[in-house]
């Protein structure tokens, strides 16, 4: 197989921090290429510079043998390299085939000529099996036929090389099943892909080759027909890592939770974002609520949380009814939070380590008395914290939050939350963006909760770390429970088929 | 060699190098104004703009006169700034605490002079907490952007107070401002305006206008700092001015926060406002259509000083230095808006002190961080293992 792309010795720094170091790679025509790494790992920093989007500061790109310079999209698409990016560059008001079109457009004298670009792209979605609308708006198809549409606006642009930036995240199982046979059969007719991802089955599944890259350094380029999914998370990681979370049988005891008939009022459009929901959580048993991005999860862990108060329905904490008060007062009440979005809600990151760790209850004696902070309580407590949950910090409880990496962050959230000894855990997909270190790290302290006699609602868009960790499955789909299901009897397709709604089972023992 | 390192690479180190190299552009940037408006005059301009507020101690007296209620302003601004709100409404905050002050001086001036000051200040500060309070109020419940509520205050300050000065009686028409107040009423000078005076030619000594405002102001700003920094209460206003999100998800009121925020920084304005007027300098509202120029001062002042409120104290002292210094340029044959332009020119570059932070902490941090992220590397030995385990992944 020829070879279309090489990228050979690649270097690129930001302030701080070396992106890529001398990385090399090369590209054949009509394979699928992975690159794998963990989040910060230069992946796409690599591909950013492949893009055009990034100059590097030492390094080459052929392309067919010859020396090109990329710099900017237009560069790219001229060569023929397309990218879908993770989140969708479309746009919202315009059909699918303005948004194809879009920067390209046919014209007659000055004026759109849509009927030539529409036959192109029927043409076009037929050829590579891409089901498409062209006259729907964006805003009203799901997400996998957006991607759909992506892949369509590199195919329209003739583009030889596609890059695909974790495609797979906002997909469900069919979809990325859909997204997979797609991927095989582009490249059956000569394009070659490049799959940037840190999914090492999808990699198993479909790859032909596969580059890891670690902070920054290039590891290898292996076939990965030759090399198992341990040997591959080895190399990303630098070291072994358990897949399967060890956890011993959960032994619910007294319900810590209890939701009522509850509902929430979307603020965008006037329909019930969580519609009429209950159900309940014991202490000692991690209950997930799996579904698809924006079925409700948010809002209904704004209205358990109390962010966003529910407009109906009663929450009942321990058995105390918590539906009305405030956020301090269920924090009081034994309501721990790992919030969805660390930087929005989780984290002040002005403040340093130490003093996020007391977000929570620097309002108690411990940390304040007459109104004044206790810093040497407060640094102490960072100390011990710092230490209990290994939290990698340069300068103690000092080190400045921003300065932290993902991982860390995040640990920051978990050891603040868990020890405060709460009595329910909610728990809003703890572990994204982290990388698989972490991410077995937090899953451990999760566990432990349950363990230690605490309910844990975890909320999850990742199926892996829905079938793991829960003892229980609430599947939620427009803002509706739609199954509740035991792990250990409901396959990774059953679950897909609940989450996009194409089936409903609800169990009298919610 | 770590401790060397520390304040220049320390948050409030890089803050106030960013400061002085902000001020020292701007005025750079005003010499050449100077030279272009009168090159035979540039250099000695120049030095009186440099040296004018130190030549004599009248002169320094009149820096800390004028200093007064911009450190005041400023702290408005920074403290509000500091809990996540822009207040540019301290002109209006200003104003209605130094009218009432003014009216209450005057309507109870038969009580003894201390009690009536005392009086006085509390009044201007409760009238500019009133004026800070109603943004906050339609912050908080309306969510009214709090710059489009403080205009709108700063214009209903000023024609408000013009109103009232004359149909309260508090109005002299012959000079067409507010009646000079009794001097008992004065805020005690502590012989400070004796101690920054200058010889005249007579023989008596000029005294300055500076009295016991100075003290007070800077006692609050210290007061400020303590709160912000050291107090729970200070903890959640500044995590509300961080990110109201975080704040919101720990359990704080944010609502009541802004609130707060807002009324106390209009409560600082307010005693700004109170303590000219009592400074015994004469100072009085004049019934003219202008809002107060000390609240907009309190702006540069507080983002010179990136809202801290020491700073506030240092900033405010340079921004006066600077008004006394282009006062005395007047001796130079420079057009008064010439003088008024080069301040201006000065207060303006001094503004780029935040962009300077920025640029200082790429230069000094990222120059750091990259040398830690090597030591680390090297120190842990990390790369060499994952070598070799890329190499057994390899041959797998």
């Amino acid at each position: 197989m020829e070879t279309v792309i090489e990228m050979k010795g690649i270097t690129k720094a930001f302030p701080g921090i070396i992106a890529n170091d001398d990385i090399s790679m090369d590209l054949r025509r009509g394979e699928i290429h992975a690159l794998l790494g963990e989040n910060g790992a230069g992946k796409s920093t690599l591909m950013s510079i492949l893009f055009g989007l990034y100059q590097p500061d030492s390094g080459v790109i052929n392309k067919n043998g010859e020396i090109v310079s990329i710099n900017g999209p237009n560069d790219a698409t001229r060569l023929g390299i397309g990218m879908v990016h993770q989140h969708f560059k479309l746009v919202q008001n315009f059909t699918v085939l303005e948004n194809i079109v879009l920067g390209m457009e046919t014209t007659k004298r000055g004026f759109l000529h849509m009927e030539e670009a529409r036959a192109r792209v029927v043409e076009l979605s037929e050829q590579y099996g891409l089901a498409i609308d062209p006259d729907a708006y964006i805003s009203d198809i799901t997400v996998g036929m957006q991607q759909r549409v992506e892949i369509l606006k590199m195919l329209y642009r003739e583009n030889e090389i596609l890059i695909f930036d974790e495609p797979t995240a906002v997909l469900t199982p069919q979809e990325i099943d859909d997204l997979m046979d797609i991927m095989k059969g582009l490249t059956s007719e000569g394009k070659s892909i490049l799959f940037i991802t840190h999914k090492l089955a999808e990699i198993k599944r479909v790859a032909d080759r596969c580059t890891v890259l670690r902070k920054g350094c290039l590891i290898g380029t292996v076939d990965v027909a030759s090399a198992n999914v341990e040997q591959l998370s080895e190399m990303m990681v630098g070291r072994k890592i358990n897949f399967i979370v060890e956890k011993s049988e959960a032994e619910p005891k007294e319900v810590v939770l209890e939701v009522k008939d509850l509902s929430v009022h979307s603020k965008t459009h006037g329909k019930a974002a969580v519609n009429n929901v209950s159900f309940k959580v014991r202490s000692g048993e991690v209950v997930c609520i799996a579904g698809i991005d924006g079925n409700g999860q948010s809002e209904l862990v704004y209205a358990l949380t109390g962010i966003r108060p529910p407009d109906e329905g009663t929450i009942l904490l321990a058995g105390k009814d918590i539906s009305r008060v405030s956020v301090r007062t269920r924090s009081n009440e034994g309501m721990a939070h790992i919030p969805e979005d660390r930087h929005r809600h989780g984290l002040i990151l002005d403040y340093d380590l130490a003093y996020n760790l007391v977000l929570q209850t620097y309002h108690t004696p411990r940390f304040q008395k007459n109104g004044f902070l206790r810093f040497n309580e407060i640094y102490e407590y960072a100390d011990e914290l710092i230490e209990k949950f290994d939290i990698r910090s340069g300068q103690g409880g000092r080190t400045p939050t921003r300065s932290m990496s993902g991982g860390n962050q995040q640990k920051v959230i978990v050891a603040r939350e868990i020890d405060r000894k709460p009595k329910l855990l909610v728990a809003v997909q703890p572990t994204r963006g982290l990388d698989v270190g972490a991410i077995e790290y937090i899953h451990k302290q999760l566990i432990h909760e349950r363990e230690t006699g605490a309910g844990v609602l975890l909320v999850s868009l990742e199926l892996d770390e829905v079938m793991n960790l829960s003892d229980r499955i609430l599947v939620i789909y427009e803002g509706q429970i739609v199954a509740d299901v035991d792990p250990r009897e409901v396959t990774l397709q059953e679950l897909g088929l609940y989450m996009s709604g194409s089936s409903v089972k609800n169990n009298s023992k919610v | 060699m770590k401790k060397e390192r520390h304040f220049l690479s320390s948050l409030s180190g890089m803050n106030a190098l960013s400061s002085v190299m902000a001020i020292l552009i701007g005025l750079f940037a005003g010499f050449i104004i100077l030279l272009a408006s009168n090159p035979a005059q540039a250099f000695n301009g120049f030095f009186i703009v440099l040296t004018g507020g130190f030549s004599d101690l009248f002169n320094l007296g009149q820096v800390l006169y004028y200093a007064t209620p911009i450190i005041m302003t400023g702290l408005s601004v920074g403290f509000a700034g500091k809990t996540g709100l822009f207040n540019i409404g301290a002109s209006g905050q200003f104003t209605f605490g130094m009218y009432a002050a003014i009216l209450v001086a005057i309507k109870m001036s038969g009580l003894p002079g201390p009690l009536v000051c005392l009086l006085a200040l509390l009044a201007g500060i409760i009238a500019g907490a009133l004026w800070g309070l109603v943004p906050g109020l339609l912050k908080a419940l309306c969510n009214v952007h709090e710059v489009i509520a403080c205009i709108m205050m700063n214009y209903i300050g000023m024609y408000l107070v013009n109103y009232l000065i004359v149909t309260t009686d508090v109005y002299d028409n012959t000079r067409n401002m507010t009646m000079r107040l009794s001097q008992d009423a004065n805020l005690p000078t502590l012989g400070l305006d004796n101690l920054f005076s200058a010889a005249t030619a007579g023989g008596a000594a000029r005294p300055s206008s500076v009295g016991s405002g100075i003290l007070i102001a800077i006692f609050v700003c210290v007061l400020i700092y303590i709160v912000l920094e050291k107090t729970k209460f200070g903890y959640e206003l500044k995590s509300c001015g961080y990110n109201h999100e975080a704040a919101h998800y720990a359990g704080i009121n944010e609502k009541k926060g802004i609130m707060l925020s807002m009324t106390i920084a209009g409560g600082l304005a307010g005693l700004g406002g109170a303590m000219l007027a009592l400074a015994g300098a004469g100072r009085g509202i004049k019934v003219v259509d202008v809002l107060a120029g000390e609240g907009f001062m309190g702006i540069p002042v507080a983002l010179l000083a990136l809202n801290n409120p020491i700073g506030i104290i240092f900033s405010g002292f340079l921004i006066a230095y600077l008004t006394q210094s282009g006062f005395l340029l007047q001796r130079l044959a420079f057009a008064p808006e010439i003088i008024e332009i080069i301040i201006a020119i000065i207060i303006y570059f001094s503004a780029l002190a935040l962009l300077l932070k920025g640029a200082i902490e790429y230069f000094i941090k990222g120059k750091k961080k990259d040398a830690r992220i090597k030591a680390e590397d090297l120190g842990t030995g990390d790369f060499k293992t994952g070598n070799n385990d890329s190499e057994g992944g390899d041959s797998g």
